[in-house]
């Protein structure tokens, strides 16, 4: 028992660890492979080939100040950052990195195998919104207040498209937790079967992380900064790192239910390694779009979601279903 | 004669209609085609000058930084303090003081020579009139850009800063290039 609480707690602090030191790796990455699409170079100045620029982002950030504005309520302008962080760390213990028993000593390389693993993703990611909706809210800013506003909607928009894309998954694997839905995956990895499902939930994953092109939420040239506008120093910083979290947690999740989570080619052990490269993989995507595509005027945001992409994830939801009886 | 406008007239090519299956398609479509787009930038490479390391060449007619000159073989200065130069500067950035050579003070090759002779650099726009109206060639314009400063007063440059060889070197394009 007493070894069973002390192995739950070292694996919470890796895992904890390790999806933080992501944070800085895809923060970089994001600046110098954009740079890269954008024919430019990135920041080269702070350390070899500026590989020290996320370190001086944070010492910027933690050097400045945390303005509060007048018109604001300071308590929940303290909180909603922490919102932000906290489901998003949270959604990274349902992740799995490897089977259990892959490095023996009879663990599993996950934080928990919840056997609800897809709803609990739900849960945290409709969490997170409340980060930005009191954020934007309690600044007493109007254009915190719009992108506030924004974020709502955008939160209903998609979170239900979302979810009737990863039903199809449900469905086959018939098991919401994620463990066994990789496991369900040693044939054939479900972006085959279901690949109308994996554009719709990278689709909506994009609008859930508030990320270019939906990136409406933030919105930097119309609304200023939208929800963050009034936020400085670390406060910001943590709205802007739970952003780069919820990319690896919608690449994980993706990688998870799609891409058959850590199987790869190798030894089991490995398994953790190519969950890694997978979620990064997903990282690059998610920078990849930014600097491809603009961002969406906020009625087309709100017909492509109703409009086309809902009725586009019943209707796989329908024929996942059928499929699933007939044969 | 009588043109029939209707007849003449060309429609308009509008685009695809929007919304339906058809536009889902296309967004697919036009999307991958973005992808496509800035990933070809990526593999391209960048095209970026590394500045403070790396400096442009200028044309050989690139309008720098005034230089005043001597003669290379007296060592005499060229300028004659005419104050053409002044009159001609529309920025009214230039100020010239003349000054009667003597036996024993002798600085230009003509009667007289320029006491004083500023540029304002912060005034100066750099438009050359003053090396074309002047009659001795004893101003140019160099090829120095990097002139920013932290005061106002380190802008305007005394003659002997004009007369003095420039300390940076501005690469250079050559002819053709």
């Amino acid at each position: 028992m007493l070894e069973g609480t002390l192995v739950m707690i070292a694996k919470s602090i890796i895992i904890f660890v390790v999806f933080l030191q992501l944070v800085p790796i895809v923060l970089l990455a994001e600046r110098k492979v954009m740079g890269r699409f954008q024919s430019r170079i990135g920041p080269n100045r702070v350390g070899f080939r500026g590989m020290m620029q996320p370190l001086a982002d944070v010492g910027k950030l933690l050097s400045k100040e945390a303005f509060t504005p007048a018109s604001a309520i300071p308590w929940m302008m303290a909180i909603a950052p922490v919102i932000s962080v906290t489901t998003a760390v949270a959604t990274m213990a349902v992740i799995p990195f490897g089977p259990y028993d892959a490095w023996g000593g009879g663990f599993g390389l996950y934080g928990i195998d919840v056997s609800i693993g897809i709803l609990y993703f739900f849960a945290f990611g409709s969490l997170a919104f409340y980060g930005l909706m009191l954020g934007g809210w309690s600044s007493g800013s109007k254009y915190s207040f719009l992108g506030a506003m924004r974020a709502a909607a955008q939160l209903i928009s998609y979170e239900v498209a979302l979810g009737l894309s990863l039903l199809g998954v449900v469905m086959t694997a018939g098991s919401m937790s994620l463990v066994d839905i990789v496991e369900q995956q040693s044939d054939m990895w479900y972006v085959v079967p279901q690949f109308v499902g994996f554009c719709i939930f990278m689709v909506a994953g994009f609008a859930e992380s508030a990320r270019a092109p939906f990136d409406l939420p933030e919105g930097d040239a119309e609304i200023v900064g939208g929800y963050n506008t009034e936020f400085g120093g670390m406060r910001f910083g943590s709205f802007f790192m739970a952003e780069y979290m919820e990319v690896l947690v919608i690449s994980g999740i993706a990688a998870t239910c799609f891409l058959g989570g850590w199987r790869g080619p190798g030894p089991e052990a490995l398994a953790p390694l190519w969950m890694l490269i997978k979620i990064l993989a997903g990282a690059f995507f998610f920078i990849w779009i930014r600097s491809s595509l603009p961002r969406l005027r906020y009625d087309q945001l709100m017909s492509f979601g109703w409009k086309i992409l809902l009725p586009l994830a019943t209707l796989n939801v329908l024929v996942t279903a059928i499929v699933l009886v007939v044969t | 004669m009588a043109t029939n406008w209707r007849d003449a007239a060309k429609p308009i090519d509008r685009g695809p209609e929007p919304g339906g299956v058809g536009a889902v398609y296309r967004v697919f479509g036009e999307t991958l085609r973005g992808l496509k787009t800035t990933f070809g930038r990526a593999v391209e490479g960048h095209h970026v000058i590394q500045y403070p390391e790396e400096k442009t060449p200028v044309y050989p007619r690139f309008r720098g930084r005034h230089k005043l000159h001597r003669f290379e073989d007296t060592g005499l200065e060229k300028c004659v303090g005419c104050s053409l130069c002044a009159a001609a500067c529309p920025a009214k950035c230039i100020r010239v003081v003349a000054e009667e050579n003597t036996p024993e003070n002798q600085v230009s090759a003509g009667e007289r020579h320029a006491a004083v002779y500023e540029i304002n650099l912060s005034r100066c726009i750099f438009c050359g009139y003053c090396e074309v109206a002047c009659p001795f060639d004893a101003i140019t314009m160099g090829n120095d850009y990097e002139l920013a400063d932290y005061s106002r007063s380190d802008l305007i440059f005394t003659k002997e800063m004009l007369l003095a060889d420039s300390p940076e070197h501005t690469p250079l394009r050559r002819e053709g290039e």
